[in-house]
């Protein structure tokens, strides 16, 4: 694609992936949590990072909407619920190896989204904010009451389920790399829409709909698109996370406070950046489990990350790597 | 020449006030058309109905041969007709360069991503942004951000562009570089449909002028013509020696 009158900056953006620096920095950050915890069967470690993926792949996914297409998401966890519910339920009930089922409901939930998208993305600002959350209330609901998923007391997967993956404990370390690689395909889909036409577009209509669309982009099919695309792999990610437990029940599934700490995690990393979700997941889970075993704030975590939103909105409103990039410019080259 | 651009009949109502009223003009082939009236006429919504951002009443817009009446702006935007916005609107954080491009990625041509950015340095050079490339648009003066505007629907391709009040707060340094722009866009083959309230600029730059008032034509002609008319006078200018003084202006 590269043109004869492009400049240097031109040609550095279009270069292969693998010449891009970026490219590196995850393939790194991927392998360093799939290898640091093997080093002495270090389990407490993987189950500190299995978390830690958990939350970047969730905050990843929720940047396309909220950092690129400046839609506030506050039920984006109703992705990681269902996907979660659908592939316990195929494990289940109906026998299905975990590959399948994961694919199955990574595609239903992403299907589900796009319906969805395209009702409620025409409404703009607090009005779409609200109907995310009525989203994820309303599905909660329905499921609290579907007795083929066991209604409000949940599903529960018997311990022979972890056979195939040769047995529970291997099966842990099994699940906690499919996350990981989850995680690593959800910093690689953020960068990848982030360098694209479709990025660009969605960062259009983010600064200001009305003049993108008058521009010429397409924001209905745009916002729809990427509302869809950012269901995938936190589906994907709830299966395994969920599977991981052997149960699951509406009040985890569907857990407001988990959506609510997804965008503390981008607005602390920084809005619409890759590294930003990343980052920001990574020091948000170290906070959290500090907090946890600390005496004086166990029970205080989501008073923590309520007052940390309003300082980063009110002081530091590009999060940290918006203002490292404002600092330093020339980062932004390497990183984003 | 041919038409680019037709309208008929179009009509559009905000509650109870009718702000266009059964308006039909055409706009041809590499013509500038200038769209005058006092304020609150209507012209700002005559390009909201042409580009889409609203759907008309009644009446039709056809352009190039395609019938736009009430698509959207992207569809408009894709059959090759662009605009700028009175009120500039930026995509603030995005660079001049970013804002060019995605005029270009988005626009008749339809262009890949490399392409486009290849044609938005050529349209921010054109206008005269070539040291702002790297900006962020919200840093640009009021002059730099009227530039980016323009270079934005330009990076589109269009085959008609649409300009609204493009010189409204330039000082006369700025409003004479911006002319020679749109000229030369002229020259590039593209047709201009342009409101302006700097009345010399637009007696000036004009083929043909329409008046609106009310919703309503007032009338059509050269600016000579409109100079001459007495209905435009009367109900427009309002001063015949400020008339007079314009006919001398366009006659030159």
């Amino acid at each position: 694609m590269k043109s004869e009158k492009t400049g240097a900056i031109d040609r550095d953006r279009a270069s292969p992936m693998l010449y891009r620096p970026f490219f590196w920095i995850i393939a790194l950050a991927v392998a360093a949590f799939a290898v640091v915890p093997l080093i002495g069967d270090n389990v407490q470690l993987r189950e500190s990072l299995l978390l830690a993926a958990v939350y970047i792949t969730l905050a990843s996914n929720l940047n396309i909407m909220l950092g690129y297409a400046g839609y506030i998401n506050f039920g984006s966890i109703v992705f990681f619920g269902l996907g979660g519910y659908i592939s316990v339920y195929l494990v289940s009930a109906h026998a299905w190896p975990l590959a399948a089922a994961e694919l199955a409901a990574g595609v239903a939930v992403s299907l589900l989204a796009l319906v969805f998208g395209l009702g409620i993305l025409r409404l703009r600002g607090a009005f779409f904010a609200l109907a995310t959350i009525g989203i994820n209330q309303g599905v909660q609901a329905f499921v609290s009451n579907f007795e083929p998923w066991g209604g409000s007391a949940g599903l529960y997967l018997s311990t022979q389920i972890f056979e195939p993956l040769g047995g529970a404990m291997r099966s842990l370390w099994v699940i906690y790399f499919l996350l990981v690689a989850v995680m690593g395909l959800s910093l690689y889909l953020s960068y990848a829409i982030k360098t694209s036409k479709f990025g660009l577009g969605l960062i259009a209509i983010g600064q200001n709909e009305d003049a993108a669309v008058v521009l010429g982009v397409p924001a209905p099919l745009y916002k729809a698109l990427a509302y869809s695309l950012s269901a995938f792999l936190p589906a994907l990610a709830g299966g395994l996370y969920f599977f991981k437990s052997a149960f699951i029940q509406p009040s985890d599934a569907f857990d407001l406070s988990l959506s609510t700490e997804a965008m503390v995690i981008v607005m602390l990393g920084g809005r619409g950046t890759v590294t930003g979700a990343a980052v920001g997941a990574y020091l948000y889970e170290e906070l959290r489990g500090w907090l946890l075993t600390s005496e004086t704030f166990s029970n205080f975590q989501l008073v923590v990350s309520g007052v940390l939103l309003l300082i980063i909105v009110l002081f530091v409103p590009g999060g940290l790597m918006g203002w490292i990039y404002g600092r330093w410019p020339r980062m932004k080259q390497v990183l984003e | 020449m041919t038409a680019l651009l037709e309208i008929d009949g179009l009509s559009k109502s905000f509650g109870g006030l009718r702000a266009v009223n059964q308006l039909s003009f055409t706009v041809r082939e590499r013509e500038i058309l200038g769209l005058i009236g006092p304020n609150g006429a209507g012209k700002s919504t005559v390009f909201n109905l042409i580009n889409g951002v609203f759907a008309p009443d009644q009446g039709w817009v056809k352009f190039a041969g395609a019938d736009l009446t009430g698509k959207p702006p992207y569809r408009v935007a894709r059959h090759g007709l662009a605009r700028t916005h009175q009120i500039v609107q930026p995509l603030t954080d995005l660079t001049v360069l970013e804002n060019c491009t995605v005029g270009a990625c988005f626009g008749r041509e339809n262009l890949p991503l490399a392409r486009a950015r290849a044609v938005a340095r050529e349209v921010a050079v054109f206008v005269g942004l070539e040291d702002r490339l790297a900006t962020p648009a919200a840093q640009l003066t009021i002059a730099g951000k009227k530039r980016l505007e323009l270079a934005r629907a330009l990076a589109a391709q269009p085959l008609l562009l649409l300009l609204d009040e493009v010189l409204a707060g330039l000082n006369p340094t700025e409003i004479e570089r911006m002319l020679t722009v749109i000229r030369s866009i002229r020259q590039r083959g593209v047709a201009i449909l342009i409101i302006e309230h700097l009345m010399q600029a637009i007696m000036g730059l004009s083929d043909r002028i329409v008046v609106l008032n009310s919703g309503q034509k007032l009338a059509e002609g050269t600016p000579a013509e409109i100079a001459n008319n007495a209905a435009v006078i009367e109900a427009y200018l309002g001063d015949p020696a400020l008339a007079e003084k314009l006919h001398g202006g366009a006659a030159a």
